[in-house]
């Protein structure tokens, strides 16, 4: 199945992606071939079989509702492409 | 054409936890931007979530007091989608397998009862808060990014879409908030957030079967508001349904303006969603064991019915003066504080519905900050029995304990507002009052003796209230025999 | 033999016996990165500085008293582990100058055993690769052979160790970055059950099939490494609290009564006659030791790639929307809007494989597809996953073949992404299946390129595989063959 260039081009947007139209091109086809590859798996019966999420089977642990503080922040934001005093800061959304 | 309208809401609970659901960062609010944060809730690299335990049990408390079956397993999944207050480009939240289903709640509307359906419970995190304004600087020319709330737990409680009248949907929001504050688990504040409703609404003709095309409400943060904003939606689609206003009905986002008292349109500023749930692979299930459920029921705080029932049984309450008490579980806990000091319980409801209720202008949000306190409604009650005060000046007292938080008898000292007892300190009010009303002595003395409280009435007038009433009519009767 | 040639325990040994000191070791080891590391290209950054320092540390013990064999010992770093205050940058412009604000678990481990960090390896972007030709700085070349690729993504892992920049190094493995690598360079490469190791600190690509592993010159050296690695980590919900046995302990010479089960499916037509030879060497060589070679199958095998390229791809898709120009990592500077910000800065800062995976898996999870793809990928997991567990009713330990090839030339699969996809043919399903497996060397081509052979085990059962390789490591010489480098 050919990915359209619609198609990829609304994935992309979903993924915030900016593709020029060669991108688009190359991507398509590529994408298209794999998916021909995946479709392999249609060859298989599924219908009776639980999906595995995880290889193991046991359940997820809890912490304690316990305050630990942290002293990273700054460690944080002096990463920010851009910041103000503790805040990040972003173009202009509209509110 | 008249319609009928079709609401279903989805609220949003924050709970009450010390910490976030997937690290150990404070939930408390307000102070320095991101001060409250650590790598996890910034969304660093390699940084993974770990499920808080009490937010868990807050689930189980919230799905067992609104009578939801609880899920031994769920699973977290992510919800992913691109915003600045979003640090990890996804929401975890619960999705094909919540923590919670199928519950309900009885609401009451002039005088009909109704059970409204619960489709859901999950557990999902906060986002952080985005503002347009710097708050010190003003600027307006970016927006900056705090996630100081991100992170903290939340629940989403989803209704089935049963309710068919706006005053339906906010009795059934007040009291699913009264349940969840009595449960503990969240405070319930609408104006600060901790409490959100977002409303589905939509409307069809009287007899038909299928749903017409649902619009969501945001952005209502009063239970006023949620009645105004779904009124207006009702009134905004009839008129599209009628022609007598142009447009479509569209499945989309409506925010409330609560100042123009209108709804509109978030189209363009969000494009069609596609969140792409899946299992979060940094999560495991969420498997729940019995024991854990038995023991959240057993300790499950008493709600509202059972409030009520109690009240009338333990209390000897009429039905009225119950409901009251128990609509909200502060006046409820107020109530109770002061009959365990003072243990007539029906003198206690009325000082507490006729009085303190107006002077929090019946806004139950105001008890925790009220300087009147339990202990003091029994003192001033006690006052009166001693005979220190009259209760005609009981009213006087509590009023000025409330505005400055004194204790009653100090009230009573400094504002010399004790009774009077003695007939020496009455005498020459009640010679005054019998010497400038003779055609009222003429009367009395001529049979009349009605007009006996007439005198009272002028004396405890002369001396505001604050005559002992035993005593002041021996002494008028004594003086005009 | 010079000090960076020898492996952690015979450096451990000498360290013991005041033969050598950490501080000697080390520049021994920076001296060799300074000499070889132009041609191989196996660093990102170095932390020369710090690594003395660490060296002196170590060889006056101060701090905590421990008799760790990884003391003082001069290690190198996946650059996907996050170590607080070193940039970490997963090969991607994206993150080109993250400086890290916290420690990964697993670094720290090493850290707190007395370990000396050489710097940060160079790797396939976000570790999607298997040649570390997709590292936004500049590609590794293999020391066996500077025209060939060294396997991928712990390419900058592997290679530095065979060209001995470190006695040792870490990596991570979503579909065979450990044991591919490791095969392609003649080392020791061992993925531990998912679970085994913290992911907490490690810039995630698939989380439900990243595991973290070390890469090392013998069988030994990977049971110390893992010894420190492994256990229980309250920061990571997939971590498993399970005790951590002493791995060396598992290192015996003999096989006798240990069934061998060799998949039919791993031993097809299209492998390398090379490559195909030495594996039967290997499987002659296990049954010389006492070990019975039974048939096994592992019916779904064909299924791993498509489903892994499904699910990895999917998770990736999600992980990677963290890198959006607003906390850290690059900002295109000239957005105005947040649309543009979000699109260009994600467009400018990831390659070209790493933008096709979240296309893919953001396909694969979009309305629509889900049930097609994602579901459907989950489900042949699990008949993966039932493959191993009826193949282990019948032995202890699976032998495979790593890689149907030897190391390839740099730029011979780079433009067909499904090619590339298809060296991952043996190594992929013990992930999907969260199994441990290793790679160890098992011989050399006529042209003296390196041929590993795998050996997968079930779940947390490391020290079983670990038995089965130092028996078979100790009767051969492969591991002791070194790159010449000139």
């Amino acid at each position: 199945m050919k990915l359209s260039k619609d198609e990829v081009l609304k994935i992309a947007n979903l993924a915030r992606l900016e593709l020029s139209a060669a991108e688009v091109e190359k991507y398509g086809d590529q994408l298209s071939a794999i998916l021909d590859y995946v479709d392999t798996l249609n060859k298989l019966d599924v219908s009776s079989i639980e999906p595995t999420a995880h290889a193991m089977m046991v359940p997820t642990p809890y912490r304690a509702d316990e305050v630990v503080p942290d002293a990273t922040r700054e460690k944080s934001l002096v990463n920010a492409p851009d910041r103000e005093e503790t805040f990040f800061k972003v173009p202009k959304v509209i509110g | 054409m008249s319609y009928e309208v079709v609401i279903g809401l989805e609220v949003h609970a924050q709970l009450l936890t010390r910490t976030k659901l997937f690290c150990s960062c404070s939930t408390e609010f307000g102070g320095e931007p991101n001060k409250n944060t650590c790598p996890v809730c910034l969304g660093q690299p390699g940084t993974l979530p770990v499920l808080n335990r009490q937010a868990v049990e807050f689930a189980i408390r919230a799905g067992l007091a609104t009578g939801c079956s609880i899920e031994t397993k769920s699973v977290f999944a992510r919800k992913n989608y691109f915003y600045p207050d979003l640090p990890k480009g996804y929401q975890i939240s619960q999705y094909e397998l919540p923590v919670c289903l199928k519950g309900h709640l009885d609401i009451e509307v002039d005088g009909k009862a109704k059970r409204v359906g619960l489709t859901r419970i999950h557990m999902e995190e906060d986002a952080g808060k985005l503002v347009h304004e710097h708050p010190e600087t003003r600027a307006k020319d970016a927006s900056w990014v705090d996630f100081n709330r991100g992170g903290t737990p939340l629940l989403e409680i989803v209704s089935d879409p049963d309710m068919r009248s706006p005053q339906e949907a906010v009795a059934y929001l007040k009291k699913l908030r009264t349940i969840l504050v009595y449960a503990g688990v969240t405070d319930g504040n609408m104006e600060e957030g901790s409490l959100r409703c977002d409303a589905n609404v939509s409307l069809r003709p009287f007899g038909q079967e299928k749903f017409g095309t649902k619009v969501e409400l945001k952005n209502m943060n009063s239970f006023k508001n949620v009645e105004k904003a779904i009124l207006y939606e009702i009134d905004r689609q009839g008129a599209i349904l009628d022609g007598t206003m142009e447009g479509k009905i569209v499945q989309e986002t409506r925010l409330w303006d609560a100042d123009k008292s209108e709804t509109h349109s978030m189209r363009g500023k969000e494009e069609a969603h596609d969140y792409r749930y899946f299992p979060d692979p940094d999560l495991l299930p969420l498997v729940l064991d019995q024991a854990w459920i038995e023991r959240v029921r057993k300790e499950l705080p008493e709600l509202p019915e059972a409030k009520r029932e109690r009240f009338m049984t333990q209390h000897h309450l009429p039905a009225y003066d119950a409901e009251v008490l128990v609509s909200a579980k502060g006046l409820a806990d107020f109530f109770e504080t002061c009959v365990a000091a003072y243990p007539q319980p029906k003198k206690v409801a009325n000082w507490v519905i006729n009085e303190f209720l107006r002077m929090i202008g019946n806004d139950e949000t105001k008890i925790p900050a009220s300087p009147l306190k339990p202990a003091h409604l029994a003192e001033a009650m006690k006052l009166v029995d001693d005979g220190a005060i009259s209760g005609s000046v009981m009213k006087t007292v509590l009023q000025k304990v409330f505005e400055t938080g004194a204790p009653p008898k100090s009230v009573v000292e400094k504002e010399g507002l004790a009774q009077i007892s003695d007939t020496g300190a009455l005498e020459a009010a009640v010679d005054e009052v019998i010497a400038a009303n003779p055609k009222e002595v003429e009367k009395y003395k001529g049979g009349n003796e009605k007009i006996l409280g007439f005198f009272v009435g002028q004396v405890m007038k002369k001396t505001g209230g604050r005559a002992n009433p035993g005593v002041l009519n021996d002494l008028v009767k004594k003086k005009l025999s | 033999m010079e000090l960076f040639d020898l492996t952690i325990h015979e450096l451990a040994d000498l360290l013991k016996q005041k033969k050598a000191s950490s501080r000697e070791i080390t520049e021994s080891v920076f001296k060799r990165v300074k000499a070889v590391d132009s041609k191989v290209h196996a660093y990102l950054s170095l932390a020369e500085e710090k690594a003395l320092a660490q060296a002196k540390n170590a060889d006056e013990n101060v701090g905590a008293i421990h008799e760790s064999p990884l003391r003082g010992i001069p290690l190198g770093i996946k650059d996907n582990f996050l170590i607080e205050g070193t940039k970490t940058t997963a090969s991607s412009k994206i993150l080109e100058n993250y400086v890290a604000p916290y420690t990964a678990t697993a670094a720290q481990k090493l850290l707190d055993q007395g370990a000396v960090v050489v710097g940060k390896l160079n790797l396939d972007e976000f570790a999607m690769g298997s040649s570390n030709e997709n590292s936004a700085f500049g590609g590794v070349k293999n020391p066996w052979d500077l025209e060939r690729v060294p396997g991928g993504s712990s390419g900058g892992s592997a290679a530095a160790v065979a060209a001995g920049e470190c006695i040792a190094a870490t990596g991570t493995d979503t579909g065979g970055s450990i044991r591919l690598p490791a095969a392609l360079t003649n080392l020791v490469g061992l993925k531990p059950t998912y679970g085994r190791v913290s992911r907490y600190g490690i810039v995630a690509f698939a989380s439900s099939l990243d595991q973290v592993g070390p890469l090392t010159k013998d069988v030994t050296d990977a049971a110390i490494m893992l010894n420190a690695l492994a256990g229980h980590d309250p920061k990571d919900s997939t971590s498993l609290n399970l005790p951590v046995p002493d791995y060396t302990k598992a290192l015996q010479k003999d096989l006798k009564g240990w069934k061998i089960g060799i998949p039919k499916e791993y031993f097809i037509d299209g492998t390398d006659v090379e490559v195909a030879k030495a594996l039967q060497t290997a499987i002659e060589t296990v049954k010389k030791l006492g070990a019975e070679c039974v048939d096994v199958t592992l019916p779904h095998t064909d299924y791993g790639v498509p489903t892994y390229y499904i699910l990895a791809t999917a998770e990736a898709s999600s992980n990677l929307a963290r890198y959006d120009g607003i906390r850290f990592g690059y900002r295109n500077r000239e957005a105005k809007d947040l649309t543009s910000l979000y699109k260009k800065s994600r467009s400018e800062g990831f390659g070209a494989e790493v933008k096709r995976r979240i296309m893919l898996g953001t396909y694969v999870l979009s309305a629509g597809y889900y049930d097609a793809y994602y579901l459907r990928g989950q489900k042949v997991r699990t008949l993966i996953r039932r493959d191993f567990e009826k193949a282990f009713e019948k032995c202890d330990v699976i032998l495979t073949p790593v890689s149907p090839t030897p190391a390839w030339k740099t730029g011979e699969k780079a433009s067909d992404p499904l090619k590339m996809y298809l060296s991952d043919i043996f190594t992929i399903n013990v992930n999907l299946a969260g199994l441990p497996g290793m790679s160890l060397p098992c011989g050399f081509t006529g042209s003296r390129l390196p041929i590993g052979m795998q050996l997968i085990a079930k779940h947390f059962e490391e020290e079983k595989m670990l038995r089965v390789a130092y028996a078979y490591e100790q009767a051969n010489e492969w591991h002791k063959k070194r790159p010449k480098l000139a």
